[in-house]
């Protein structure tokens, strides 16, 4: 009976024949509902992979232009300004600030970035000259980390669904191939074990009845064979007091001691 | 998953590059220096006389110490030199990001989520 899965260890009984009847119509709902929402996952995964694909390409065009403005601020400012810059960074002006979006029950993080108002380290670079250029470069350079952390956003939430996804697949089939097989069987183990007990039961009634008829038979056969014996006696004795032995015969008879033993198997 | 608290406080940037790389950043407003006495720059900058242990403990500290770095942003030529530390980390916080510098022209081949991208879809 017991195939690959096995069953649970549970007693043949009705009542939890309800118990498996109940948790396999739990198990297919929940699985039915894992399984839309694995494919409502993946739909979004999908979206977010083709949109990581062409935020990367677009990355590499902007890194591009933003480099070119550096390449012009240190052609203004005719020096390296690369020093200066790092001494004088002190505290960040562009910021992230992450916000969530629930797609279906999961949490994707959301990079939002914003300036820091009234935080400026470079407030003397380039001010001999190329104060311009760096100005723009700035501007450049700011778009630029707006399209990376855009990216990031989309990344993150890439890895995240990548996990989440697996985690709902690993459920479904286990659902599928696991807890829907085994509760299958447990039912089919009861049901026919309850059979099992019926037939039996049903042998042991017939086989009562039975050795009653027997003994019932047995017992008319007795008695008849006592009233012949009498008879026969009364005749020997030629009528002498006829009536006397008759209602003795008789209570016996209604007595019926041979009758209702108690059977012993 | 991530739970809350742990990336609502993730407000900073940082980067690790060449030293264009990291400037161009830090105009844009990411450079951030801790205050105290043990000042920690939110940014490395890497030349040809860097040992690849520094990027690898720079990256280190970035990804696992600090707790209020939201992305790495790191040069796909140097993220290339840590290419097995880069591959390993696989926590969404923060995201690591290989961006192109001046020098290195940008491979989609190389990048760690987009190698990740192809192999889901069997390319």
């Amino acid at each position: 009976m017991s195939g690959a899965v096995g069953r649970e260890p549970v007693f043949p009984t009705r009542q939890s024949l309800g118990l498996m009847k109940s948790k396999l119509k739990g198990a297919e709902t929940g699985h039915s509902l894992l399984k839309r929402k694995s494919e409502a996952l993946t739909k979004r995964f999908r979206e977010i992979t083709r949109r990581i694909d062409e935020a990367k390409r677009k990355m590499g065009r902007v890194m591009q232009i933003a480099a070119f403005s550096l390449a012009e601020v240190s052609y203004a400012v005719g020096g390296d300004i690369g020093y200066q810059v790092q001494e004088s960074a002190k505290q960040a002006r562009f910021r992230v600030r992450a916000k969530q979006e629930n797609v279906s029950g999961v949490f994707l993080p959301q990079f939002e970035s914003y300036t820091q108002e009234g935080v400026n380290d470079f407030a003397l670079t380039g001010l001999g000259k190329g104060g311009q250029q760096i100005q723009r470069c700035r501007e450049t350079y700011a778009r630029a980390v707006e399209t990376l952390v855009e990216l990031a956003s989309l990344q993150t939430a890439f890895l995240i669904l990548d996990e989440v996804i697996k985690v709902v697949n690993r459920r479904v089939n286990a659902i599928e191939h696991v807890i829907i097989p085994r509760t299958e069987n447990t039912i089919k183990y009861i049901n026919s074990e309850l059979d099992e007990l019926d037939r039996e039961e049903f042998y042991r009634l017939k086989k009562v009845s039975g050795k009653k008829q027997r003994d019932t038979a047995a017992a008319d056969a007795e008695i008849l064979a006592a009233r012949k014996k009498q008879e026969a006696e009364e005749a020997a004795a030629g009528g002498s007091a006829p009536a006397k032995p008759e209602p003795e015969a008789e209570a016996a008879d209604v007595l019926g001691e041979n009758e209702d033993n108690d059977v012993i198997f | 998953m991530a739970s809350n608290a742990t990336y609502k406080d993730r407000q900073l940037l940082a980067v690790i590059g060449d030293e264009d790389s990291v400037t161009g950043l830090l105009l844009a407003g990411i450079g951030h220096v801790t205050e105290g006495a043990d000042a920690q720059r939110n940014f490395l900058v890497v030349d040809s006389k860097t040992e690849t242990s520094q990027i690898e403990q720079a990256f280190r500290n970035f990804t696992e110490e600090r707790k209020d770095i939201a992305i790495l942003l790191i040069n796909q030529h140097i993220a290339e030199r840590i290419r097995h530390s880069v591959d390993t980390f696989a926590d969404p916080f923060p995201a690591v990001l290989e961006i192109p510098s001046k020098d290195h022209p940008y491979d989609p081949e190389k990048d760690s989520v987009l190698k990740r991208v192809r192999r889901l879809f069997g390319e």
